[in-house]
């Protein structure tokens, strides 16, 4: 019984981070319609920076989180506005082609400047394990954090869409691009703002990730960057809530189904998983239902 | 009128004789330089995936440019397509001695079993509508790799064994012998695949999409992705001429696999083969070639597979360069700006300025 608690706090730590990646790809997809493919290696280039700075350089943990979040809604940022935008109104088969270009193009700076070889991340997080039931039951500071962080984000991004202007803005966006251009909202600027936050919070998961899983590759991003796009489908793609609730969800089945299924078929069961909500609900658990107009 | 006929048929014709025509003068051409022998030994490996990634790149195509639908999972059927063509060839190694002769067997066999894979994919997947299509074939490409990882398949007098936890667990006789072992696939599948073979088998799948387009068929396929429910309301089974283009196109895939399969003596299902990013790789050649253009498919995998090999003495930087090249690509066939740009001083214009004076009129 302790064990499965204990695999279940370990899925919403892993699913934690999902969350976080999928907001990007979420906020990204309502807003620009476009699947960025490059986001997961946005989680990898923060990854690095922490990285350099901490291990390397010997900066406190909590200035290297800051400068991975500044370097990487710069990234984000510049991405958008050199690849993306110029291809605002192609077609989304060619934006998805430039994406994936941009995907290989951090992997192998990635490579150039560090190499192939695996490093090994020193976690940032130094909060003693909690130890509940006498001991039964130890939760690592790497999860606790990860979860605590992970309500924080989801509580203060959703506060920042109801509330402010700029969040309102990108609801417009979301809602008909067209319609809030005429309505005065700077459609351009919401993209980018969109895009700044989707990195910044892609950094905060590479280091909650790398923290929990230390083993740093140019590639560490892709498979991360995959669950959490399928975490994003899962919940309903534009969503937000949706990418938590997604995110959540697939970690928990990934790791319950590592423990007691297989460890080897563990992706296969989550992608099987995604299938059968899929098919049972085509646009994912809270995705709204597109009326076909003839 | 009838004239007019004949003469719009000729044109079609004509345009896919070039097609055949150019693999043909490409295959002489090589088979001229490596007489002379001006070939590297580095170029002559590359023949045969050249042609697998030709065949992926035209079957894709007809799921993606012909169809209308992202598949971002074709890598998967390749993989059921090398499998069952590698199975069949060990099984048969000594019953059937003649290598020509397995090797078509082994095609078949291959394309079947994909075809099978791609009905069975295709049947729930293709309810789905765009982005959701495009992650669920991801998700079945990514399932068919894992699960074939963990198979373990052993032969012995008793019959085939399955296993899905090691090669001890199959409980075979002391003669028996492992065919799949798990992540270490099959080892000692038959060299059949030569450049030669690879050209005909493009000639084959170039015949069969081409005439598959050209056809009644092909048409309600291209009005289902003009126009779902247009084609719909005219009569068209959008679900059967779906499943149909899917299925043709999976089976090309596992031709490609097969091939792949004859081509290296161990087969093993890893990401670098028969993951996504060989979908998307894939993928890419299609989309630069010219959405549902079966000639771009054909040079854009040719060009891109050639690309990074030529750019070898850049050591770390070449497929930094390739990811520079298929933005820029990229930006400058769709931007507005560059489109503006190569209307106006673009090579059309400076040739033949009747068009541009016309439109001036």
């Amino acid at each position: 019984m302790m064990g499965f608690i204990s695999y279940l706090v370990n899925g919403i730590s892993l699913g934690s981070v999902y969350a976080l990646i999928a907001l990007g790809y979420t906020m990204v997809y309502g807003i620009a319609k476009m699947l960025n493919f490059a986001h997961g290696d946005v989680i990898m280039i923060g990854s690095y920076v922490v990285f350099s700075t901490v291990s390397t350089m010997g900066l406190p943990p909590a200035a290297g989180i800051l400068i991975s979040v500044a370097v990487c809604t710069v990234l984000g940022v510049v991405i958008e506005r050199i690849a993306y935008r110029p291809l605002r109104q192609a077609s989304k088969l060619v934006v998805l082609i430039t994406a994936i270009g941009v995907s290989y193009f951090l992997q192998n700076v990635a490579l150039l400047i560090y190499g192939a070889n695996t490093k090994s991340f020193t976690s940032v997080v130094t909060i003693p394990p909690l130890s509940l039931a006498g001991g039964a039951l130890i939760i690592s500071g790497e999860t606790i954090v990860t979860i605590l962080a992970c309500i924080v984000i989801m509580i203060v991004l959703t506060l920042f869409i109801r509330h402010s202007k700029p969040g309102r803005a990108m609801l417009a966006v979301s809602e008909d691009g067209g319609a809030a251009q005429l309505m005065g909202v700077n459609v351009d600027g919401t993209i980018a703002l969109t895009f700044a936050i989707g990195s910044a919070l892609a950094a905060v998961a590479g280091v909650l990730l790398c923290s929990s899983y230390p083993s740093l590759t140019p590639y560490t991003g892709a498979m991360p960057g995959i669950k959490a796009f399928v975490a994003a489908v899962f919940g309903g793609i534009g969503s937000i809530p949706g990418a938590f609730i997604g995110g959540i969800l697939l970690g928990i089945i990934e790791i319950l189904g590592k423990a007691y299924i297989s460890s080897q078929l563990a992706d296969a069961i989550v992608f099987a998983v995604l299938i059968v909500v899929l098919l049972v609900k085509p646009t994912g658990i809270l995705g709204r239902q597109i009326q076909e107009k003839v | 009128m009838r004239q007019m006929k004949t003469k719009a048929l000729s044109k079609q014709t004509r345009n896919n004789l070039v097609t055949y025509g150019i693999v043909i003068a490409a295959y002489i051409a090589v088979e001229i330089l490596m007489r002379a022998g001006m070939v590297s030994s580095l170029l002559k490996g590359l023949l045969v995936p050249l042609c697998i990634y030709v065949i992926l790149a035209v079957s894709l195509n007809l799921t993606v440019g012909i169809l209308g639908e992202l598949s971002l999972g074709h890598a998967g059927f390749m993989c059921v397509g090398a499998f069952a063509g590698a199975i069949f060839s060990k099984c048969t190694m000594n019953a059937i001695p003649v290598a020509g002769l397995r090797f078509f067997l082994a095609l078949l066999i291959g394309a079947a079993f994909a075809a099978l894979a791609g009905i069975l994919v295709g049947i729930p997947v293709l309810r789905l509508k765009g982005d959701y299509l495009a992650i669920v074939t991801l998700a079945f490409g990514e399932i068919i790799k894992n699960v074939i990882n963990i198979i373990f398949l052993g032969r012995d007098s008793r019959g085939f064994h399955i296993s899905l936890k090691d090669a001890f667990d199959l409980g075979l006789e002391p003669e028996g012998e492992v065919i799949i072992k798990g992540p270490q696939g099959i080892t000692g599948t038959p060299n059949d695949s030569t450049f030669l073979i690879g050209i005909l088998l493009i000639l084959v799948t170039l015949f069969i999409v081409l005439n598959l387009i050209h056809s009644r068929t092909g048409r309600a396929i291209m009005s289902i992705r003009d126009n779902r429910i247009a084609a719909e309301s005219v009569g068209i089974n959008v679900t059967k001429y779906k499943l149909l283009a899917f299925t043709v196109s999976a089976s090309l895939a596992g031709v490609a696999g097969v091939l792949y399969a004859h081509n290296l003596s161990t087969l093993a299902a890893q990401p670098k083969n028969f993951g996504y990013n060989m979908s998307i790789m894939i993928l890419v050649f299609v989309v630069l070639g010219g959405i549902g253009n079966i000639r771009g498919s054909i040079i854009a995998a040719v060009v891109l597979t050639l690309l990074p090999e030529m750019l070898r003495s850049l050591n770390d930087y070449r497929m930094l360069i390739y990811a520079v090249v298929l933005i820029a690509v990229m930006i400058f066939s769709w931007s507005p700006k560059c489109r503006e740009f190569r209307e106006r001083y673009g090579l059309k214009r400076l040739l033949g300025s009747k068009k541009g004076a016309k439109e001036e009129v």
